[in-house]
């Protein structure tokens, strides 16, 4: 084989792409992952700012389960890329909460907490609420029918009232819908396993150690990870069937077989193939973090997670101003039970962001612009638990133009297209859509798309 | 490989697999995932590990025939002639 052909080839050193270099290393395949930036992790990853450490995407891992429950997506990932449960010193959540206006419901990894909090805010769904969590449980979200089919409509084939509806999809839609006010319905199942019914978990060190285990293991097995090595372009023979990629510094590595974590219309244009407009992504954030001089539960940020609200119809939707803070996600990072003592309390908070109104600013304005919304959403906050402000040590704060720099998702939609595409099919021959854009988002989900994909590549190769 | 050693060789490859599996008591006439929670990711990983140790090929078509114990060995025993036991690698 010469030197610059593959079996196989990945875009994107993410969760996804180092899952899928892992499995397809482990097939023997000779296989290199390619990644522009310097760091691995994508949407996951991790920067140093004035010498301090920060995760760029991590809230939580969902899906926590134990050695015991070995068909949970958690376990079944770990066997898979030969993992131990330990390596990922996972220490459980607290307490954590959704507040939709004066509405509260607090959960955590014991289901029963939840389900008591349903039945007493809502005593008249208890019956449909258990209904509900019967049919998640006997759903298989992984054989799916209809990826388009709607989630809210499956939350009010079960329940009544709506409070209860827009109470369960605060979380649902935060942790991983590209959908404008609303959540596939398979993925709706899955998320509310994830969060629900399995729980919430924070590696020890946050995600670098996590990153550094799975680069760790590709290499063991023989893969080759090339930082700072981005994808121009994915050249096509006459027929339209993908042979290799152009890269970056305007060599080619020729292979067959590409997968792309870049998402369905950015992979299509590296293919020079363009997309419909309802395949765009219209969902981004912006992202503040906060080190506090002190931990988070003592100056009265007790919860892990904070999914909140404003109104009881909040939207999800693209924002008509720059940042909605009208809701969002606060989470504290040493709320989490753990062996691992934090330096500082770090309180971090995403609200949903316009991609439109952070583009093409003068540096001047556009940090102007960033210093003023990070301060209204800590002001937003403020009024569902404790205002970080008078506590701060370290801000750092990332925008949709940060999002774009870093994973390359056009309009910085951290879940990609609306529309995902479960088989893989990027609509070119020979290109295989790995992570968000396939459909399955969070650190587990990612791992366990990857992981998928390869084995399918795998099997029809042999 | 004699009979002993292919069922030797399928454990060790489960134990890779599930370290957490006891496959001492493995029935050899019951199928494997009604025994131990294997699903169908870890089943492809048995077929990996017998290409990777002993360079045997199973195509999808034939995953059916490795469904218990015995049914490896009647798949393996030709596949497996004159190979050796590598166990713990």
């Amino acid at each position: 084989m010469s030197a610059d052909r593959y079996d196989a080839l990945v875009i994107g050193a993410g969760m996804s792409g180092l899952a899928a270099g892992i499995r397809l290393a482990q097939f023997g395949r000779r296989v290199a992952v390619l990644e522009r930036h310097a760091l691995w992790g994508g949407l996951n990853s991790f920067y140093k700012r004035s010498g301090r450490r920060y995760d760029s995407g991590l809230h939580a891992l969902t899906n926590f389960a134990r050695p015991a429950s070995k068909s949970a997506p958690l376990q079944r990932i770990l066997r898979q890329l030969r993992l131990r449960f330990d390596d990922l010193g996972l220490g459980e959540q607290g307490t954590s909460e959704i507040r939709l206006g004066d509405l509260s419901l607090a959960f955590s990894n014991d289901f029963a907490l939840f389900e008591e909090q349903v039945a007493r805010a809502f005593p008249a769904e208890r019956e449909r609420f258990a209904g509900l969590v019967r049919a998640i449980r006997a759903c298989d979200p992984f054989s799916v029918v209809d990826p388009s089919a709607s989630g809210r409509a499956f939350l009010h084939e079960h329940l009544r009232d709506p409070d209860l509806v827009e109470a369960l999809l605060l979380p649902l839609t935060w942790y991983g819908s590209a959908r404008e006010d609303d959540v596939d319905a398979y993925q709706a199942v899955i998320l509310f396993r994830s969060i629900f019914l399995e729980g919430l978990a924070r590696p020890r060190g946050g995600i670098k150690p996590l990153l550094d285990l799975l680069v760790r293991r590709f290499r063991e097995e023989g893969g080759e990870l090339r930082t700072n090595d981005g994808v121009a372009e994915i050249l096509c023979d006459t027929a339209g069937a993908a042979r290799g990629v152009r890269l970056d510094s305007g060599g080619e590595l020729l292979s067959d077989c590409i997968f792309s974590s870049a998402g369905y219309v950015e992979t299509r244009a590296l293919c020079g193939v363009s997309s419909g407009e309802a395949d765009l992504g219209r969902l981004s954030f912006v992202e503040t973090q906060r080190v506090l001089t002190r931990p988070s539960a003592s100056i009265g940020a007790a919860r892990t997670l904070l999914f909140f609200a404003e109104s009881r119809r909040p939207a999800w939707r693209r924002p008509a101003e720059a940042v909605d803070v009208s809701s969002g996600v606060v989470a504290c990072s040493d709320n989490y039970a753990s062996n691992e003592i934090l330096p500082h309390g770090l309180m971090r908070i995403t609200c949903l962001a316009d991609a439109s109104a952070w583009r093409g600013l003068d540096p001047a304005v556009y940090e102007r612009q960033k210093a003023q919304w990070e301060e209204r959403m800590c002001a937003s906050v403020a009024r569902f638990t404790a205002d970080p402000r008078p506590h701060t040590l370290a801000i750092d704060c990332f925008t949709p133009r940060t999002i774009v720099q870093y994973t390359g998702h056009l309009n910085g939609a951290v879940y990609g297209s609306p529309r995902k595409r479960l088989d893989g099919a990027s609509g070119v021959h020979n290109v295989h859509l790995i992570g968000t854009d396939q459909g399955f988002v969070g650190v587990v989900g990612a791992l366990m798309s990857g992981i998928s994909m390869a084995n399918r590549q795998a099997v029809v190769a042999s | 490989m004699n009979r002993e050693e292919i069922i030797l060789a399928i454990q060790d490859i489960i134990k890779t697999i599930a370290p957490d599996e006891d496959v001492s008591n493995l029935k050899t006439d019951v199928r494997l995932r009604e025994q131990i929670e294997l699903d169908s990711m870890d089943f492809l990983d048995i077929v990996m590990e017998l290409r990777k140790r002993y360079g045997v090929q199973v195509p999808e078509e034939d995953y059916k025939e490795l469904a218990t114990l015995d049914g490896c060995v009647t798949y393996l025993a030709p596949r497996l002639a004159g190979k050796s036991l590598k166990v713990g690698v």
